[in-house]
């Protein structure tokens, strides 16, 4: 039995928080980008042509029905084979835009659906522009709708930013694999890792929780 | 250097690989469902500690990365003062994630079988346990299948993690082949093929469940 020393790990907090930092950076740029991917598949998949719906299918059910960490591998070291070299930081931002998009289009497409015909021929007897009904009438409310839902599928990709480690991005967990080669203290650097990320995974929920107030306040409306 | 082709005995390596993935996943779901029935049960028990406890548990398990879990396990059975294979760490650290989420899988569905139903045992005298076993448990059982089928898909997919930790799974062997061959992108494309192949037809039979189950 050893005792746990966490001495080395905490002289480097510093590193840590830098790691935390980068994948705060990475997971919020990868959840913009599969917010506008996943809207536009969803309305692809919503397409009158069965082609664009074919596409929107294949994409989706392709990215769901393989590992994350194949997604990435073939990116990051099968794209260089067709003269499309990427940086270790551009691919996993890549590969988990695509990888985010894909389960966020599923439950936008949930929200859109949810949407009642009368509203849009409301808007239309307004007199609303087309990009103003799918902006207001559908897109806005469709997001209020699910956004529960996700959240907890933007706190997945929060997690699964980790695996962007195997790769050599210097993010929290990859910042961990170096210390425990330093230190050789594996068992107290993945504790306080894995404590950082519930503290991340925390602070991501209120924070979405607080754009959920300042972007829908008609959900909060006391009737 | 030269590498070597990419032929059909890398294929078949691989095709061992898919096999030591769908074993892991199978590992992780009878143990995780050992433990993810024990967790539900505890979080839909009338003892207000007791559901803490299983909410905790599911809350830290939910919010830690697999892949830091997986390194905890790997690393920390030394810890433990146990001399363990790292296969048997990463099993364990894998049924320890599967519990979590089917734990709260069920607990889900525990819930969603109308109030009416456990009212219903109640006033015919049926004991909680009892009602629990013939009331409520059949019931939700059927609500939890497709939720169930579709978190296994999901094991499939995330024991690909274990390849970090270098368990020689599907992921692994393509990393090897792919290493030997210099062809990554075949190499990487054909793992997803695999993945898909098992996954795919998981995933239309959960669909399928749930349709069936919203109809009736």
């Amino acid at each position: 039995m050893n005792y746990l020393d966490f001495g080395g790990v905490f002289s480097r907090m510093d590193l840590l928080i830098s790691g935390a930092i980068l994948t705060m950076q990475v997971s919020l740029l990868a959840m913009l980008f599969a917010l506008c991917l996943a809207t536009l598949v969803a309305v692809m998949q919503l397409s009158r042509f069965a082609t664009v719906r074919f596409v929107a299918v294949a994409y989706i059910e392709a990215i769901r029905n393989t590992p994350f960490i194949v997604q990435l591998f073939v990116i990051y070291f099968g794209l260089p084979a067709i003269g499309m070299s990427l940086e270790p930081l551009p691919s996993a931002i890549l590969a988990m835009t695509f990888y985010g998009g894909a389960y966020t289009s599923e439950i936008i497409r949930a929200g859109i659906q949810a949407v009642s015909k009368g509203q849009i021929e409301a808007g239309k007897s307004l007199g609303m522009s087309t990009l103003d009904i799918f902006r207001y009438i559908i897109i806005k409310p469709a997001i209020a709708a699910v956004y529960p839902s996700m959240v907890s599928q933007f706190i997945l990709l929060l997690l699964s930013s980790s695996v962007v480690s195997a790769i050599s991005v210097p993010e929290l967990t990859g910042i961990g694999n170096d210390i425990q080669g330093i230190t050789l203290r594996n068992m107290e650097v993945y504790l306080v890792i894995a404590a950082m990320y519930v503290a991340l995974v925390a602070l991501l929920k209120g924070g979405l929780t607080l754009i959920e107030r300042r972007v829908f306040p008609f959900k909060f409306l006391k009737g | 250097m030269m590498f070597q082709e990419f032929s059909l005995p890398h294929v078949y390596f691989m095709l061992q690989g898919l096999a030591w993935t769908i074993g892991l996943a199978v590992i992780a779901l009878t143990g995780g469902s050992i433990a993810g029935s024990l967790l539900a049960l505890m979080a839909v028990s009338r003892n207000r500690w007791v559901r803490r406890v299983a909410k905790l548990y599911i809350f830290v398990v939910q919010g830690t990365p697999l892949l830091v879990t997986l390194f905890i396990a790997y690393f920390g059975a030394n810890y433990v003062g146990f001399e363990v294979p790292p296969l048997v760490a990463i099993s364990i650290a894998f049924s320890f994630y599967a519990a979590a989420f089917l734990g709260e899988i069920w607990r889900g569905s525990i819930h969603s079988v109308p109030i009416g139903q456990s009212e219903g045992a109640h006033a015919l005298g049926l004991s909680r346990f009892d009602a629990m076993r013939y009331i409520i448990i059949p019931q939700a059982v059927k609500i939890a299948t497709p939720p169930t089928v579709g978190f296994f898909v999901m094991l499939i997919k995330n024991t690909s993690l274990a390849s970090v930790v270098s368990i020689t799974e599907l992921t692994r062997t393509a990393q090897i082949v792919s290493n030997a061959t210099f062809k990554p992108l075949q190499v990487y494309l054909l793992a997803a093929l695999f993945y898909f192949l098992v996954c795919f037809p998981l995933t239309i039979v959960s669909r399928k469940l749930e349709r069936r189950l919203h109809k009736s």
